[in-house]
Protein backbone atom coordinates (compact mmCIF):
# COMPACT_ATOMS: atom_id res chain seq x y z
CA UNK A 1 0.00 0.00 0.00
CA UNK A 2 2.53 2.56 1.38
CA UNK A 3 5.99 3.00 -0.85
CA UNK A 4 8.85 1.69 0.78
CA UNK A 5 10.93 4.85 -0.07
CA UNK A 6 8.69 6.57 2.47
CA UNK A 7 9.26 3.80 4.90
CA UNK A 8 12.96 4.22 4.92
CA UNK A 9 12.41 8.07 4.68
CA UNK A 10 10.51 7.57 8.29
CA UNK A 11 13.03 5.11 9.50
CA UNK A 12 16.27 7.80 8.39
CA UNK A 13 16.68 9.97 10.91
CA UNK A 14 16.22 7.28 13.51
CA UNK A 15 19.20 5.25 12.13
CA UNK A 16 21.16 8.35 11.24
CA UNK A 17 21.24 9.03 14.77
CA UNK A 18 21.66 5.97 16.41
CA UNK A 19 24.31 5.32 14.16
CA UNK A 20 26.27 8.60 14.95
CA UNK A 21 26.15 8.47 18.83
CA UNK A 22 25.25 4.41 19.41
CA UNK A 23 27.66 2.68 16.88
CA UNK A 24 30.33 4.73 16.51
CA UNK A 25 31.72 4.76 20.36
CA UNK A 26 30.39 0.85 20.04
CA UNK A 27 33.33 0.67 16.89
CA UNK A 28 35.67 2.34 19.48
CA UNK A 29 35.06 0.49 22.14
CA UNK A 30 35.36 -2.55 20.49
CA UNK A 31 38.99 -1.44 19.01
CA UNK A 32 40.15 -0.45 22.12
CA UNK A 33 38.98 -3.62 24.00
CA UNK A 34 42.29 -5.28 21.75
CA UNK A 35 44.67 -2.48 23.33
CA UNK A 36 46.09 -1.80 26.74
CA UNK A 37 45.41 1.19 27.65
CA UNK A 38 45.31 3.89 29.92
CA UNK A 39 44.77 7.29 28.92
CA UNK A 40 45.47 9.22 32.14
CA UNK A 41 48.99 7.52 32.62
CA UNK A 42 52.21 9.04 31.26
CA UNK A 43 52.45 7.40 28.54
CA UNK A 44 49.11 7.13 27.32
CA UNK A 45 49.47 5.03 23.93
CA UNK A 46 47.27 1.83 23.26
CA UNK A 47 49.02 -0.85 23.16
CA UNK A 48 47.56 -3.59 21.17
CA UNK A 49 47.47 -6.70 23.25
CA UNK A 50 45.85 -9.42 21.23
CA UNK A 51 42.91 -10.69 23.13
CA UNK A 52 44.73 -10.38 26.19
CA UNK A 53 41.37 -8.28 27.93
CA UNK A 54 39.48 -11.00 27.02
CA UNK A 55 41.68 -13.90 28.43
CA UNK A 56 42.21 -11.96 31.08
CA UNK A 57 38.12 -11.56 32.07
CA UNK A 58 38.02 -15.35 31.83
CA UNK A 59 39.76 -15.68 34.72
CA UNK A 60 38.83 -12.86 36.35
CA UNK A 61 37.29 -14.04 39.56
CA UNK A 62 36.13 -10.91 40.54
CA UNK A 63 34.04 -10.11 37.10
CA UNK A 64 32.41 -13.63 37.49
CA UNK A 65 31.12 -12.77 40.80
CA UNK A 66 29.37 -9.72 39.55
CA UNK A 67 27.61 -11.49 37.05
CA UNK A 68 26.40 -13.75 39.24
CA UNK A 69 24.93 -11.55 41.93
CA UNK A 70 23.82 -9.01 38.65
CA UNK A 71 22.03 -11.96 37.68
CA UNK A 72 20.48 -12.69 41.12
CA UNK A 73 19.79 -8.60 41.69
CA UNK A 74 18.32 -8.10 37.73
CA UNK A 75 15.91 -11.57 38.24
CA UNK A 76 14.89 -10.47 41.73
CA UNK A 77 14.00 -6.63 41.47
CA UNK A 78 12.72 -7.38 37.67
CA UNK A 79 10.45 -10.65 38.77
CA UNK A 80 9.03 -8.37 41.36
CA UNK A 81 8.49 -5.09 39.50
CA UNK A 82 6.57 -6.86 36.98
CA UNK A 83 4.83 -8.61 38.95
CA UNK A 84 3.61 -5.97 41.50
CA UNK A 85 3.05 -3.22 38.72
CA UNK A 86 1.16 -5.45 36.69
CA UNK A 87 -1.38 -5.79 39.62
CA UNK A 88 -1.13 -1.89 40.67
CA UNK A 89 -1.89 -1.27 36.79
CA UNK A 90 -5.16 -3.58 36.95
CA UNK A 91 -5.86 -1.62 40.41
CA UNK A 92 -5.76 1.56 38.48
CA UNK A 93 -8.47 0.21 35.94
CA UNK A 94 -11.10 0.75 38.35
CA UNK A 95 -12.69 3.94 38.89
CA UNK A 96 -12.37 5.37 43.06
CA UNK A 97 -12.51 8.66 44.43
CA UNK A 98 -9.19 10.38 44.25
CA UNK A 99 -7.37 7.54 41.70
CA UNK A 100 -5.67 10.38 39.56
CA UNK A 101 -4.27 11.78 43.05
CA UNK A 102 -2.65 8.19 44.29
CA UNK A 103 -1.58 7.78 40.51
CA UNK A 104 0.68 10.72 40.75
CA UNK A 105 2.19 9.81 43.93
CA UNK A 106 2.61 6.52 43.04
CA UNK A 107 4.74 7.61 39.74
CA UNK A 108 7.17 9.59 41.98
CA UNK A 109 9.97 7.46 42.53
CA UNK A 110 10.37 7.80 38.75
CA UNK A 111 10.94 11.42 38.69
CA UNK A 112 14.28 11.10 41.44
CA UNK A 113 17.21 10.86 39.63
CA UNK A 114 19.19 7.62 40.50
CA UNK A 115 21.92 9.45 42.45
CA UNK A 116 19.29 11.05 44.42
CA UNK A 117 17.86 7.62 45.02
CA UNK A 118 21.11 6.02 45.98
CA UNK A 119 21.95 9.21 48.44
CA UNK A 120 18.54 9.10 49.97
CA UNK A 121 18.28 5.18 50.71
CA UNK A 122 22.16 5.42 52.03
CA UNK A 123 21.41 7.80 54.58
CA UNK A 124 18.20 5.46 55.31
CA UNK A 125 19.86 2.40 55.44
CA UNK A 126 23.29 3.30 57.01
CA UNK A 127 23.39 2.00 60.77
CA UNK A 128 23.35 3.91 63.59
CA UNK A 129 22.26 6.66 61.73
CA UNK A 130 19.70 5.60 59.58
CA UNK A 131 16.11 5.01 59.96
CA UNK A 132 15.53 1.97 58.74
CA UNK A 133 18.22 0.11 61.02
CA UNK A 134 16.37 1.78 63.49
CA UNK A 135 12.31 1.14 62.97
CA UNK A 136 13.94 -2.61 62.08
CA UNK A 137 15.51 -2.62 65.45
CA UNK A 138 12.69 -1.44 67.67
CA UNK A 139 9.84 -3.05 66.24
CA UNK A 140 11.03 -6.36 65.09
CA UNK A 141 14.10 -6.49 67.07
CA UNK A 142 16.74 -7.27 63.75
CA UNK A 143 19.80 -6.10 63.61
CA UNK A 144 20.18 -4.39 60.17
CA UNK A 145 24.24 -3.76 58.60
CA UNK A 146 24.75 -3.27 55.40
CA UNK A 147 28.38 -2.47 56.03
CA UNK A 148 28.94 -5.87 57.41
CA UNK A 149 25.97 -7.90 55.75
CA UNK A 150 26.29 -8.99 51.87
CA UNK A 151 22.46 -10.32 52.00
CA UNK A 152 21.20 -6.96 53.59
CA UNK A 153 23.33 -5.04 51.33
CA UNK A 154 21.36 -7.15 48.65
CA UNK A 155 18.27 -7.14 49.61
CA UNK A 156 18.48 -3.34 50.23
CA UNK A 157 19.35 -2.58 46.68
CA UNK A 158 16.83 -5.13 45.49
CA UNK A 159 14.26 -3.28 47.46
CA UNK A 160 15.11 0.30 46.56
CA UNK A 161 15.20 -0.88 42.34
CA UNK A 162 11.67 -2.18 42.96
CA UNK A 163 10.78 1.40 44.71
CA UNK A 164 12.23 3.25 42.06
CA UNK A 165 10.82 1.13 39.01
CA UNK A 166 7.94 -0.20 39.54
CA UNK A 167 5.63 2.57 38.58
CA UNK A 168 7.36 2.55 35.11
CA UNK A 169 6.23 -1.40 34.54
CA UNK A 170 2.45 0.10 36.63
CA UNK A 171 2.70 2.95 33.67
CA UNK A 172 3.34 0.76 30.81
CA UNK A 173 1.00 -1.69 31.91
CA UNK A 174 -1.66 0.64 32.36
CA UNK A 175 -1.35 1.87 28.65
CA UNK A 176 -1.37 -1.69 27.52
CA UNK A 177 -4.61 -2.21 29.63
CA UNK A 178 -6.67 0.89 28.08
CA UNK A 179 -5.96 0.09 24.58
CA UNK A 180 -7.22 -3.66 24.56
CA UNK A 181 -10.61 -3.64 22.98
CA UNK A 182 -13.72 -3.96 25.45
CA UNK A 183 -15.43 -7.06 22.78
CA UNK A 184 -13.50 -9.63 23.64
CA UNK A 185 -13.73 -9.55 27.55
CA UNK A 186 -17.44 -8.90 27.16
CA UNK A 187 -17.99 -11.96 25.12
CA UNK A 188 -16.05 -14.16 27.45
CA UNK A 189 -18.11 -13.10 30.00
CA UNK A 190 -21.36 -13.46 28.11
CA UNK A 191 -19.73 -17.52 27.54
CA UNK A 192 -19.25 -17.81 31.51
CA UNK A 193 -15.37 -17.58 31.52
CA UNK A 194 -13.83 -17.37 34.76
CA UNK A 195 -11.05 -14.59 36.17
CA UNK A 196 -8.72 -16.13 36.21
CA UNK A 197 -9.63 -17.92 32.43
CA UNK A 198 -9.77 -14.59 31.11
CA UNK A 199 -6.44 -13.52 32.33
CA UNK A 200 -4.90 -16.52 30.92
CA UNK A 201 -6.58 -16.60 27.68
CA UNK A 202 -7.58 -13.01 26.80
CA UNK A 203 -5.47 -10.23 29.09
CA UNK A 204 -2.19 -12.51 28.49
CA UNK A 205 -1.82 -12.75 25.30
CA UNK A 206 -2.81 -9.53 24.28
CA UNK A 207 -0.80 -7.37 26.29
CA UNK A 208 2.36 -9.73 25.47
CA UNK A 209 4.11 -7.64 23.42
CA UNK A 210 3.96 -4.71 25.90
CA UNK A 211 4.35 -7.17 28.88
CA UNK A 212 8.17 -8.45 27.18
CA UNK A 213 9.05 -4.77 25.88
CA UNK A 214 8.58 -4.12 29.65
CA UNK A 215 10.53 -6.86 30.86
CA UNK A 216 13.14 -5.87 28.45
CA UNK A 217 13.52 -2.64 29.25
CA UNK A 218 13.93 -3.30 32.60
CA UNK A 219 15.96 -6.22 32.72
CA UNK A 220 18.81 -4.36 30.47
CA UNK A 221 18.92 -1.22 32.77
CA UNK A 222 18.95 -3.53 35.53
CA UNK A 223 21.84 -5.14 34.40
CA UNK A 224 23.99 -1.45 33.24
CA UNK A 225 22.86 0.28 36.46
CA UNK A 226 25.44 1.94 38.04
CA UNK A 227 24.95 5.47 39.90
CA UNK A 228 22.19 4.10 42.23
CA UNK A 229 24.08 1.25 43.84
CA UNK A 230 27.32 3.17 43.49
CA UNK A 231 25.50 5.80 45.25
CA UNK A 232 24.09 3.07 48.07
CA UNK A 233 26.57 0.59 48.93
CA UNK A 234 29.57 1.53 46.54
CA UNK A 235 29.46 -2.28 45.87
CA UNK A 236 30.53 -3.82 49.27
CA UNK A 237 30.48 -5.18 50.96
CA UNK A 238 33.19 -7.06 49.73
CA UNK A 239 31.84 -7.58 46.24
CA UNK A 240 28.29 -8.08 47.55
CA UNK A 241 27.07 -5.62 45.31
CA UNK A 242 28.97 -5.46 42.72
CA UNK A 243 27.14 -5.44 39.70
CA UNK A 244 28.75 -5.36 36.65
CA UNK A 245 28.07 -1.71 36.01
CA UNK A 246 29.53 -0.93 39.12
CA UNK A 247 32.49 -3.44 38.58
CA UNK A 248 32.90 -1.80 34.65
CA UNK A 249 33.01 1.70 36.38
CA UNK A 250 35.52 0.89 39.17
CA UNK A 251 38.27 -0.71 36.78
CA UNK A 252 37.77 2.01 34.06
CA UNK A 253 37.46 5.66 36.49
CA UNK A 254 39.05 4.39 40.02
CA UNK A 255 41.66 2.27 38.38
CA UNK A 256 41.82 3.33 34.49
CA UNK A 257 42.16 -0.05 33.32
CA UNK A 258 40.43 1.51 30.49
CA UNK A 259 41.18 -1.58 27.62
CA UNK A 260 40.43 -4.12 30.07
CA UNK A 261 37.05 -2.23 31.01
CA UNK A 262 35.95 -2.46 27.47
CA UNK A 263 36.45 -5.82 26.49
CA UNK A 264 34.47 -6.62 30.01
CA UNK A 265 31.68 -4.15 28.51
CA UNK A 266 32.03 -5.81 25.35
CA UNK A 267 31.53 -9.03 26.92
CA UNK A 268 28.49 -7.05 29.10
CA UNK A 269 26.72 -6.17 25.89
CA UNK A 270 27.14 -9.84 24.15
CA UNK A 271 25.54 -11.79 27.03
CA UNK A 272 22.71 -8.74 27.24
CA UNK A 273 22.32 -9.22 23.44
CA UNK A 274 22.13 -12.37 23.36
CA UNK A 275 19.56 -13.22 26.63
CA UNK A 276 17.18 -10.63 24.79
CA UNK A 277 17.67 -12.14 21.48
CA UNK A 278 16.69 -15.59 22.88
CA UNK A 279 13.84 -14.19 24.48
CA UNK A 280 12.81 -12.12 21.62
CA UNK A 281 12.74 -14.74 19.53
CA UNK A 282 11.09 -17.35 21.85
CA UNK A 283 8.20 -15.09 23.11
CA UNK A 284 7.56 -12.26 20.60
CA UNK A 285 8.14 -12.82 17.16
CA UNK A 286 6.37 -15.44 16.16
CA UNK A 287 3.04 -14.04 17.27
CA UNK A 288 3.49 -10.51 16.16
CA UNK A 289 4.30 -12.35 12.16
CA UNK A 290 1.59 -14.27 12.98
CA UNK A 291 -0.85 -11.18 13.25
CA UNK B 1 -18.99 -5.77 36.19
CA UNK B 2 -19.33 -5.46 40.12
CA UNK B 3 -19.00 -2.36 41.92
CA UNK B 4 -17.01 -2.87 45.04
CA UNK B 5 -16.54 -0.78 48.22
CA UNK B 6 -14.12 2.10 47.08
CA UNK B 7 -13.10 2.39 50.80
CA UNK B 8 -10.97 -0.62 50.35
CA UNK B 9 -9.40 0.58 47.11
CA UNK B 10 -8.69 3.82 49.45
CA UNK B 11 -7.55 2.20 52.07
CA UNK B 12 -4.95 0.16 50.29
CA UNK B 13 -3.92 2.90 48.15
CA UNK B 14 -3.07 5.20 51.25
CA UNK B 15 -1.09 2.40 53.05
CA UNK B 16 0.94 1.57 49.08
CA UNK B 17 1.10 5.86 49.24
CA UNK B 18 2.87 5.65 52.72
CA UNK B 19 5.46 3.53 51.57
CA UNK B 20 6.37 5.00 48.28
CA UNK B 21 6.30 8.56 50.24
CA UNK B 22 8.87 7.30 53.15
CA UNK B 23 11.67 7.75 50.79
CA UNK B 24 10.68 11.18 49.31
CA UNK B 25 9.43 12.20 52.88
CA UNK B 26 12.95 11.36 54.35
CA UNK B 27 14.94 13.20 51.52
CA UNK B 28 12.77 16.83 52.81
CA UNK B 29 13.72 15.85 56.12
CA UNK B 30 17.33 15.29 55.61
CA UNK B 31 16.64 18.73 53.78
CA UNK B 32 15.49 20.72 56.26
CA UNK B 33 18.16 19.49 58.95
CA UNK B 34 21.31 21.09 60.55
CA UNK B 35 24.04 18.92 59.12
CA UNK B 36 25.58 17.89 62.50
CA UNK B 37 21.81 16.56 63.63
CA UNK B 38 22.08 13.94 60.59
CA UNK B 39 24.59 11.74 62.49
CA UNK B 40 22.63 11.68 65.70
CA UNK B 41 19.52 9.20 66.55
CA UNK B 42 17.29 9.35 63.62
CA UNK B 43 13.71 11.30 64.68
CA UNK B 44 10.28 10.21 62.74
CA UNK B 45 8.63 13.26 63.00
CA UNK B 46 10.28 16.71 62.79
CA UNK B 47 9.94 19.37 65.49
CA UNK B 48 11.84 22.23 64.31
CA UNK B 49 12.83 23.19 60.71
CA UNK B 50 15.86 24.64 59.69
CA UNK B 51 16.19 26.61 55.92
CA UNK B 52 19.17 27.42 55.34
CA UNK B 53 19.88 25.11 52.63
CA UNK B 54 16.95 26.61 51.50
CA UNK B 55 18.23 30.13 51.20
CA UNK B 56 21.35 28.64 49.67
CA UNK B 57 20.15 26.93 46.78
CA UNK B 58 17.58 29.61 46.33
CA UNK B 59 20.25 32.27 46.67
CA UNK B 60 22.42 30.30 44.31
CA UNK B 61 21.96 31.43 40.46
CA UNK B 62 24.40 28.64 38.88
CA UNK B 63 21.55 25.71 40.36
CA UNK B 64 18.65 27.55 38.50
CA UNK B 65 20.79 27.93 35.15
CA UNK B 66 21.17 24.07 35.68
CA UNK B 67 17.87 23.90 36.46
CA UNK B 68 16.76 25.58 33.25
CA UNK B 69 19.34 23.29 30.85
CA UNK B 70 17.78 20.18 32.63
CA UNK B 71 14.37 21.45 31.28
CA UNK B 72 14.80 22.40 28.07
CA UNK B 73 17.16 19.59 27.53
CA UNK B 74 15.07 16.91 28.92
CA UNK B 75 11.74 18.59 27.56
CA UNK B 76 13.68 18.81 23.40
CA UNK B 77 14.88 15.68 23.52
CA UNK B 78 11.58 13.67 25.03
CA UNK B 79 9.60 15.09 21.85
CA UNK B 80 12.40 14.81 19.71
CA UNK B 81 12.20 10.86 20.61
CA UNK B 82 8.79 10.40 20.56
CA UNK B 83 7.96 12.18 17.18
CA UNK B 84 11.36 10.00 15.84
CA UNK B 85 10.28 6.69 17.39
CA UNK B 86 6.80 7.08 16.55
CA UNK B 87 7.71 7.67 13.41
CA UNK B 88 10.31 4.89 13.03
CA UNK B 89 7.45 2.23 14.48
CA UNK B 90 4.73 3.55 11.83
CA UNK B 91 7.63 2.25 9.23
CA UNK B 92 8.48 -0.65 10.74
CA UNK B 93 4.27 -1.70 11.68
CA UNK B 94 2.89 -0.74 8.20
CA UNK B 95 5.88 -1.90 5.77
CA UNK B 96 7.34 -4.54 3.85
CA UNK B 97 11.26 -3.00 4.57
CA UNK B 98 14.29 -5.18 4.03
CA UNK B 99 15.35 -6.40 7.63
CA UNK B 100 12.69 -4.58 9.84
CA UNK B 101 12.53 -7.43 12.86
CA UNK B 102 16.23 -6.99 12.48
CA UNK B 103 16.63 -3.52 13.11
CA UNK B 104 13.99 -3.06 15.49
CA UNK B 105 15.52 -5.50 17.29
CA UNK B 106 19.27 -3.67 16.64
CA UNK B 107 17.79 0.01 17.80
CA UNK B 108 17.25 -1.74 21.29
CA UNK B 109 20.90 -3.01 21.87
CA UNK B 110 22.02 0.68 21.53
CA UNK B 111 20.37 0.44 25.44
CA UNK B 112 21.71 -2.33 26.59
CA UNK B 113 25.55 -1.04 26.64
CA UNK B 114 27.17 -0.14 30.41
CA UNK B 115 27.12 3.06 30.32
CA UNK B 116 31.02 3.75 32.10
CA UNK B 117 32.92 2.70 28.96
CA UNK B 118 31.63 4.78 26.41
CA UNK B 119 31.88 8.16 28.52
CA UNK B 120 35.17 8.41 26.74
CA UNK B 121 34.43 7.72 23.00
CA UNK B 122 31.55 9.93 23.14
CA UNK B 123 33.54 12.75 24.40
CA UNK B 124 35.97 12.30 22.00
CA UNK B 125 33.56 12.53 18.95
CA UNK B 126 32.31 15.87 20.69
CA UNK B 127 35.51 16.54 21.07
CA UNK B 128 36.92 16.55 17.96
CA UNK B 129 34.95 14.39 15.61
CA UNK B 130 31.41 15.86 15.60
CA UNK B 131 32.42 19.40 14.81
CA UNK B 132 32.21 22.28 11.76
CA UNK B 133 34.89 25.11 12.78
CA UNK B 134 34.85 26.69 16.29
CA UNK B 135 31.52 24.65 16.50
CA UNK B 136 31.67 21.58 18.05
CA UNK B 137 29.23 19.62 20.31
CA UNK B 138 30.88 19.25 23.66
CA UNK B 139 29.31 21.21 26.09
CA UNK B 140 26.27 22.03 23.97
CA UNK B 141 22.20 21.52 24.98
CA UNK B 142 22.43 20.15 21.34
CA UNK B 143 24.66 17.61 21.96
CA UNK B 144 22.83 16.69 25.04
CA UNK B 145 19.33 16.40 23.50
CA UNK B 146 21.35 14.19 20.66
CA UNK B 147 23.37 11.66 23.01
CA UNK B 148 20.24 11.08 25.02
CA UNK B 149 18.41 9.48 21.84
CA UNK B 150 20.91 6.50 22.27
CA UNK B 151 18.75 5.38 25.19
CA UNK B 152 15.39 7.08 25.31
CA UNK B 153 15.15 6.61 21.01
CA UNK B 154 15.11 2.74 21.10
CA UNK B 155 12.97 3.00 24.47
CA UNK B 156 10.48 4.98 22.76
CA UNK B 157 10.42 3.10 19.73
CA UNK B 158 9.67 0.01 21.72
CA UNK B 159 7.17 1.36 23.97
CA UNK B 160 5.40 2.69 20.97
CA UNK B 161 5.10 -1.05 19.13
CA UNK B 162 3.10 -2.22 21.03
CA UNK B 163 0.59 0.59 20.50
CA UNK B 164 0.99 0.95 17.09
CA UNK B 165 0.61 -2.71 16.21
CA UNK B 166 -2.89 -2.87 18.20
CA UNK B 167 -4.08 0.06 15.63
CA UNK B 168 -5.99 -2.21 12.69
CA UNK B 169 -4.44 -1.27 9.22
CA UNK B 170 -7.84 -1.37 7.83
CA UNK B 171 -8.31 1.97 9.42
CA UNK B 172 -4.82 3.49 7.57
CA UNK B 173 -5.90 1.52 4.36
CA UNK B 174 -9.56 2.73 3.88
CA UNK B 175 -7.98 6.33 4.44
CA UNK B 176 -5.62 5.71 1.75
CA UNK B 177 -7.82 4.39 -0.32
CA UNK B 178 -10.68 7.41 0.18
CA UNK B 179 -7.74 9.34 -1.18
CA UNK B 180 -5.81 10.79 2.21
CA UNK B 181 -2.06 11.48 1.87
CA UNK B 182 0.53 9.33 4.16
CA UNK B 183 0.78 12.29 6.15
CA UNK B 184 -2.66 12.98 7.04
CA UNK B 185 -2.96 9.11 7.58
CA UNK B 186 -0.68 9.87 10.15
CA UNK B 187 -1.74 12.83 12.08
CA UNK B 188 -5.03 12.67 12.08
CA UNK B 189 -5.84 9.19 12.33
CA UNK B 190 -2.49 7.00 13.73
CA UNK B 191 -1.69 9.13 15.76
CA UNK B 192 -4.84 10.25 18.19
CA UNK B 193 -5.60 6.52 18.32
CA UNK B 194 -2.16 5.70 20.19
CA UNK B 195 -2.50 8.42 22.49
CA UNK B 196 -2.10 6.51 25.71
CA UNK B 197 1.36 4.98 24.47
CA UNK B 198 2.71 8.13 23.58
CA UNK B 199 1.67 9.94 26.88
CA UNK B 200 3.64 6.89 28.59
CA UNK B 201 6.72 7.42 26.15
CA UNK B 202 6.62 11.19 26.24
CA UNK B 203 6.62 11.26 30.55
CA UNK B 204 9.28 8.17 30.62
CA UNK B 205 11.97 9.64 28.18
CA UNK B 206 11.16 13.12 29.76
CA UNK B 207 12.10 11.27 33.13
CA UNK B 208 15.01 9.32 31.83
CA UNK B 209 16.67 12.45 30.55
CA UNK B 210 15.97 14.66 33.42
CA UNK B 211 17.65 11.98 35.52
CA UNK B 212 20.75 11.27 33.74
CA UNK B 213 24.16 11.67 35.36
CA UNK B 214 26.90 10.26 33.81
CA UNK B 215 26.92 11.66 30.40
CA UNK B 216 26.09 14.77 31.37
CA UNK B 217 28.67 15.17 34.03
CA UNK B 218 31.26 13.67 31.19
CA UNK B 219 30.09 15.68 28.32
CA UNK B 220 29.43 19.43 29.70
CA UNK B 221 31.45 21.62 31.36
CA UNK B 222 29.33 25.02 32.46
CA UNK B 223 26.60 25.95 29.41
CA UNK B 224 24.94 23.08 29.10
CA UNK B 225 25.49 21.44 32.36
CA UNK B 226 22.35 19.70 34.10
CA UNK B 227 20.50 19.72 37.64
CA UNK B 228 22.23 16.11 38.95
CA UNK B 229 25.45 17.23 37.79
CA UNK B 230 24.68 20.65 39.80
CA UNK B 231 24.02 17.75 42.80
CA UNK B 232 27.49 16.07 42.43
CA UNK B 233 29.19 18.95 43.54
CA UNK B 234 28.27 18.61 46.99
CA UNK B 235 29.40 15.00 47.17
CA UNK B 236 33.42 16.56 47.51
CA UNK B 237 36.39 14.34 48.91
CA UNK B 238 36.18 16.48 52.51
CA UNK B 239 32.54 15.47 52.61
CA UNK B 240 29.19 15.39 51.32
CA UNK B 241 26.77 18.10 51.70
CA UNK B 242 23.61 16.11 52.33
CA UNK B 243 21.78 18.93 53.41
CA UNK B 244 22.26 21.03 50.43
CA UNK B 245 21.88 18.34 48.13
CA UNK B 246 18.51 17.06 49.59
CA UNK B 247 17.16 20.25 49.20
CA UNK B 248 18.00 20.49 45.58
CA UNK B 249 16.97 17.00 45.25
CA UNK B 250 13.40 18.37 46.19
CA UNK B 251 13.51 21.22 43.96
CA UNK B 252 13.85 18.47 41.32
CA UNK B 253 11.25 17.38 42.34
CA UNK B 254 8.82 20.30 41.28
CA UNK B 255 9.20 20.81 37.29
CA UNK B 256 8.99 16.66 37.10
CA UNK B 257 5.73 16.92 38.92
CA UNK B 258 4.54 19.87 37.03
CA UNK B 259 5.29 17.70 33.35
CA UNK B 260 3.96 14.66 34.74
CA UNK B 261 0.40 16.15 35.92
CA UNK B 262 0.27 17.86 32.42
CA UNK B 263 1.13 14.79 30.11
CA UNK B 264 -0.80 12.24 32.34
CA UNK B 265 -3.69 12.85 31.88
CA UNK B 266 -3.35 11.83 28.29
CA UNK B 267 -3.23 8.32 29.61
CA UNK B 268 -6.93 7.21 29.21
CA UNK B 269 -9.52 4.86 27.44
CA UNK B 270 -11.99 4.80 25.27
CA UNK B 271 -10.84 6.01 22.39
CA UNK B 272 -8.73 3.44 20.02
CA UNK B 273 -11.74 0.96 19.33
CA UNK B 274 -14.86 2.36 18.67
CA UNK B 275 -13.63 3.32 14.97
CA UNK B 276 -13.63 -0.64 14.12
CA UNK B 277 -15.91 -2.50 16.34
CA UNK B 278 -18.61 -4.92 14.41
Amino acid sequence: MHSKKLGWLLLSPTLLILGLFGVFPFLYVLWVSFHEWNPFAANPAKLFNWAENYRKLVFDSQFLASLGVTFAFAVFAVGSEILLGYFLAQAFLKDFPGKAFFRTIHTLPLIMAPIIVGSVWKLMATPSIGVIPYILKHTVGFDLNIGTSAVAAFTITVIMDIWHWTPLVTLTMIAALVSLPPDPFEQAQIDGAGKRQIFWHITLPMIRPALIATVFIRLMDAIRTVDEVLMLTGGGPGSATRYVGVHIYKEVFPRTNYGYGSAVSIVVLYLTIVICWLLYVGLIAPRVRKV
Amino acid sequence: MKRRNPWISITVWTAISFLTLFPIYWLFVISVKPAVDLFSTPELLLKSFYWDNYTEVLNNPTLRGYMLNSLIISSCNAVLVTILGFLACYALTRFELAGKESIFFWTITNRMAPPAVFLLPLFLLFTQVYRIGDFSLADTKLGMILVYCTFNLPFAIWTLRPTLDAIPRELDEAALVDGATPWKVISHIVFPLARPGIAVTLILTWVFAWNEYLLAATLTNFNARTLTTGLSEYVTTTGTAWGVMATISVFTLIPALIVFSLVQRHIVAGLTFGAVKG
